[in-house]
This record gives structure tokens, sequence and C-alpha cells, in this order.
């Protein structure tokens, strides 16, 4: 995954999970250690693809505009990167058995990572982030009390 | 094991209970509508397989109103069992059917079903639940992702069986 998608999704993530607030791009960049030039970047393809809006002036950030059970990590990387799956051989026409066999084994690869991204919703992540946080409080009581 | 658990959905109760042979005709009815297929055949086998024997560890589970003008509607189903030894896994639970009437989703039947199936699980000792979903089933991907599964240690591989 490429850095631009996965801030995307980092902020997507803070944004979706604060839906009652504006949120920088510097509080942002700084939670995950990012610039916020960058993060700016990130978040103006979004607010293209309807995803966060942003508010200027004092007080002003983004927010989150988007649909968290519809919105899916497969749709958020294509944004960011080409996740067709059209044959990526650089000429078919001429392409040797070896590389064919290596397609193969690469597209099989490819088509479980896209069908895996595809299968998990903002709304899921949300879940596990929440259910990873509930886990790692339980790791820290028990090893206080040990 | 398995008793009569009632939640409350959106609008009312929801239970949930071990299918019986009245209900097959539903079944049949309800897979049909969600898949296209009817398997008439297939549902009687999986309610002597699984509704009717061995029932400490094989669950047939169906939701329905449980009380009310529609009391024994079909609203959902799920199946499952405890597997032991295949593919060299230790004892764990599989579903392998799960199906919600396409007018009553979004209503937090499946979770409930899935929820009510691990509970089974559980108290019979098994600690982990497993599945399987076509690549290409993402409604299933989602549903089963929503409810906390994320990818085994497992890769299931194939053959086509016409290749020399």
């Amino acid at each position: 995954m490429q850095q631009s998608s996965r801030l995307a999704i980092y902020a997507l993530i803070e944004l979706a999970s604060n839906p009652d607030r504006q949120i920088s791009a510097a509080e942002i960049g700084a939670k995950y250690r990012v610039s916020a030039h960058h993060l700016a970047k990130v978040l103006l393809t979004l607010g293209r693809a309807g995803l966060v809006q942003s508010i200027r002036g004092v007080g002003g950030g983004y927010s989150f505009s988007g649909n968290a059970r519809r919105t899916t990590l497969f749709d958020i990387i294509g944004l960011f990167e080409d996740t067709s799956t059209t044959c990526k051989l650089s000429d078919p026409s001429k392409a040797t058995v070896e590389e064919w066999a290596l397609f193969d084994v690469s597209k099989e690869i490819n088509d479980i990572a896209m069908s895996t991204y595809s299968s998990i919703t903002l709304a899921t992540m949300l879940k596990q982030i929440e259910r990873l946080s509930r886990a790692r409080a339980r790791q820290v009581t028990v090893s206080a009390e040990g | 094991m398995t008793a009569s658990v009632n939640e409350k959905t959106q609008a009312q109760t929801l239970r949930i209970r071990r299918a019986t042979a009245d209900d097959l005709a539903q079944v049949v009815d309800l897979d049909a509508r969600v898949t296209g297929q009817a398997k008439p055949d297939y549902w009687q086998d999986i309610y002597e397989r699984y509704g009717s024997r061995r029932l400490d560890e094989r669950f047939f589970l169906i939701a329905d109103h449980g009380s009310g003008a529609n009391e024994h509607k079909i609203l959902g189903l799920i199946a499952g069992e405890v597997r032991v030894w295949e593919f060299g896994s230790e004892p764990c639970g599989w579903i392998f059917a799960v199906s919600v009437d396409p007018e009553h989703r979004q209503q937090r039947i499946g979770e409930a079903l899935f929820r009510e199936m691990c509970n089974d699980f559980r108290q019979v000792g098994i600690t982990k639940v497993r599945t399987m979903v076509a690549r290409q089933n993402a409604l299933h991907m989602s549903f089963f992702r929503g409810e906390g599964m994320t990818a085994g240690p497992y890769i299931q591989l194939e053959k086509t069986l016409d290749d020399a």
C-alpha cells in the first residue's frame, strides 16, 4: 500500500470516529507523525471524492462526509493507486511461459489483497480498533496487577 | 446449549432457536430467494445431520419473531458444527451457512445469529470459530469481517480435474 493510501485511511479513521467535530490536517499529522502538507494533499483528494468536507477559518478543519458502512479500504486505495486487474505484463503477446507463470502467482496475491481490502469498511476498521484498544487495556491491567 | 434467546431488533423481539423439521419449507424458500436455487434435498440433509443428531456439537439455528402475528416467520438461519483435527486443526467451530431474509437485513439479525452460534461453541469448550467465504461474496465477507473475523492460517487450494 502506498503512503498516500495509508494516510488517507488514517485520516478517514480519525474523522469518522469523531463525527461531531472538525479536525485539522496538523492534528492528524501530529498523531501519525507525517507532514501536514502531505496530508493536506491527501485530504484534497478525499474531498473531491466526497468523503471529507473542509471548513475554513478559526475552529475549522475537516469532517467526515461519507458513509462509513459503505466505504471500503479498496474504495479509498482506488483514489490513490491503480487497483485495476488488467494484465500488467509489459507485452502480453510476447511474454514467455515463465513470465506468464510468475504473472499468475502475482495475480493470485493481488486478487487476495484486493478482495481483502474490498471486504473491510471504515465501520469495520473502527470496530477492529475498538477491539484492539480493549485488548491492550486488559493487557495493561493484567501487567499492572502482576 | 441453545435455548430460545430473545433479543430486541429495531422493531420487535427476535428469537433464536434450533431448527425443527417444520421449518424446512421456509428454509428452502429463504435460501432459494437469496441464492436463486431451490435445494430441498440439501436442506433436508442438513437438518438430518445438523438439526437432529449430535446436537452437542452441531447447531442449526433459526431466527424468527417468536411472538405476534408473524411468530414463526423465519428471518434468518445459521448452521455450524465443531470440527476436530481436520486439516490438522485443533477442535474449532465452523460456520458453513448463514442467510438473512433480504427484506429484513440491516436489523442486526445476522449479528444475533452469529453471536448465538459463538455462544453455543463456547459452551462446548470451543475457543475459535472459522468459516470460508468466496472472494467475490462481498456481502458475507463484510458481514464476517464486521463480526471481528480476520483471515486465518489456511489457504484454500483447488485444481480442475480435467487437467493432466
